[in-house]
């Protein structure tokens, strides 16, 4: 597992350039150009099960959504930051990527380190030291739990109108 | 207890009689925005829509306005399809290529109106607080979802309280004000939470509003929104004659999680310099850096006043050698108006060259990208490393006048020195 360890206020122009916006939409699409501008080595790299470590304001500017749909689909176990951006935290329960806002253990985190996330018992270690992180609220953890929103909707839709 | 804007806006919403930040509520917004994004949020739930149909012709407003004219054929193809799904779905609110940013239209066409509640797959879509409606930007995902259900979750923000008092000196604009909220309180400084202006808010006009709630998400803000008073109804009166609205405010005893206060009188000309929006400073902290592009544009600062300041700058004189002035009116209709006025005459006699209406360069997509090692100073809302062309490129944030100011010498210039 990998842990690629970011600064404060990673924004989504840096998690996707915008310059790409508008022409790619599929996860095959956008996997290539992940973090183009603030890791070229990030896209050939990262492989299912590795950690994004960050400080604040992960996810802030546009509300492209193209960074969580992307991170989910190479299979980012979580994005362990100080904070997120509210609009990319929406974006990441809506395709179902787990996010954890933990300060502490971004604190705690040194180079080499291993950094695991039980999301079942919300806790996150790092450096060897384990840190409790906020659940989010049942009807939220739903969305996520179920996939994402599209797959939460879709059964809530044929649940309703068959 | 008192309550703010937000909390009584979502508990109306609700159908509950009170709510606490915090809460997480199910609310039906009046309108949807998405904009070229449109292809791309239809295309994920296509069989659904087929399925179910569109919850309501009336909820999407759509503007095509990102990358407009088209810049190849993939992004033409996005745009067809777009007018496919309003021709299919009978999507009552569709402004096409070339009608102007999706924001501008928002307000100008009467759709933002007090107590509102809109959202929009864009982050700019708070710029409607200016009309002292609850806006906030959401995904694409989220806004597919929308379109079938109609339906959505939302948080109840605790409320940043901001009260301003005085009057602008010479050379100082909205922009400039906001700049220094920002600067401030940084650019997660109201991260989750709603930010209400407060005070003696004469000295504000419509234009100065729109581009403050506009760049309440660059300090985080779900939204960020102004009381309804005689600026608002005269705006109201021009753009949604006839409508019958109900302007909400926040209680005297509301409660809030930080109050901050600014007095217009004691402000200064300032750039956010690259490559956060929070990295601000007075412009004669950078002034005489050198300029290879100014931009005058978008759903900050891109509105018919905007232009009008350049124009004041610029008249009978020239810009410097060596630089671009790009200037991109927000919609049709400020062309227009620029146009009769004599406004964009001035520009162009000035060197500048003039773009159709839309988002330009602002988003890096096209129309005006930077080189590495160039610097470009712009009345946009963001200067993200890499965002409008090489991610060797700075962008400089500043006010309108300022833009103009930069574009005559060559170099950063505080507009005070040239007006």
């Amino acid at each position: 597992m990998t842990v690629f360890k970011y600064g404060d206020d990673v924004n989504t122009d840096l998690l996707f350039p915008g310059r790409y916006t508008y022409t790619c939409a599929k996860a095959e699409e956008i996997l290539p150009h992940l973090l183009e501008d603030l890791d070229p080595a990030f896209a050939g790299s990262v492989k299912p099960g590795d950690v994004i470590l960050a400080g604040k304001n992960f996810g802030c500017g546009s509300s492209r959504e193209q960074p969580a749909l992307g991170l989910k689909a190479a299979g980012l176990q979580a994005v362990v930051a100080k904070s997120f951006a509210r609009i990319f935290f929406r974006a990441a329960i809506n395709q179902g990527l787990l996010l954890v806002e933990c300060p502490e253990a971004v604190e705690a985190y040194r180079e080499g380190d291993e950094v695991a996330v039980d999301a079942a018992r919300g806790v996150v270690t790092a450096g060897g030291r384990s840190f409790a992180f906020p659940a989010l609220p049942p009807e939220i953890l739903a969305i996520r739990d179920a996939g994402g929103l599209l797959p939460y909707a879709r059964k809530k839709l044929r649940e309703a109108r068959g | 207890m008192g309550k703010t804007f937000a909390e009584k806006v979502l508990a109306k919403r609700a159908g509950l009689s009170e709510v606490v930040p915090g809460q997480i509520v199910t609310v039906r917004p009046d309108h949807l925005l998405t904009h070229d994004n449109t292809s791309a949020i239809v295309g994920k739930v296509t069989e659904e829509l087929k399925a179910y149909g569109l919850v309501s012709a009336d909820l999407p407003v759509i503007a095509i306005d990102h990358v407009v004219p088209a810049v190849d054929e993939k992004t033409a193809l996005g745009h067809a399809k777009i007018r496919q799904f309003v021709k299919e779905y009978g999507v009552q609110h569709f402004f096409d290529v070339g009608e102007g940013v999706c924001h501008q239209l928002m307000v100008e066409k009467g759709f933002a109106q007090p107590g509102r509640l809109i959202l929009g797959s864009d982050s700019h879509t708070c710029t409607y607080g200016a009309l002292n409606a609850f806006s906030a930007g959401i995904d694409r995902t989220e806004a597919a979802v929308l379109l079938l259900t109609g339906e959505t979750w939302l948080k109840v923000p605790e409320t940043i309280r901001v009260s301003l008092k005085g009057t602008f000196p010479l050379g100082v604009m909205g922009k400039d004000l906001v700049l220094g909220i920002i600067g401030e309180i940084g650019a997660d400084g109201a991260n989750y939470k709603a930010v209400e202006f407060h005070g003696d808010l004469s000295a504000l006009t419509m234009d100065d509003r729109l581009t403050m709630a506009n760049m309440g998400v660059e300090m985080g803000a779900k939204l960020a929104v102004f009381p309804v008073d005689g600026i608002t109804r005269a705006y109201l009166s021009v753009h949604a004659p006839g409508a019958q609205y109900e302007p909400v405010w926040a209680d005297d005893e509301a409660v809030y999680d930080r109050r901050l206060g600014f007095d217009l009188s004691e402000l200064e000309p300032m750039v956010a310099k690259p490559h956060t929006v929070d990295n601000v400073a007075p412009i004669c902290e950078v002034a005489g850096l050198p300029v290879q592009q100014a931009y005058l544009g978008t759903c900050t600062n891109g509105r018919l006043s905007d232009l009008q300041a350049a124009a004041a700058v610029l008249k009978g004189r020239h810009i410097a050698p060596g630089v671009r002035l790009l200037v991109i009116p927000a919609s049709r209709s400020i062309f227009q108006e620029a146009i009769t006025d004599g406004t964009l005459a001035t520009l162009v006699e000035a060197g500048a060259m003039v773009g159709p209406p839309g988002c330009g360069p602002c988003l890096g997509a096209h129309q005006g990208l930077l080189a590495p090692g160039e610097r470009c100073i712009s009345a946009s809302n963001r200067n993200f490393q890499g965002r409008m062309g090489s991610k060797d490129a700075e962008v400089f944030l500043g006010s309108p006048l300022t833009v103009a100011a930069s574009a005559l010498k060559g170099v950063l210039t505080d507009p005070r020195e040239v007006i």
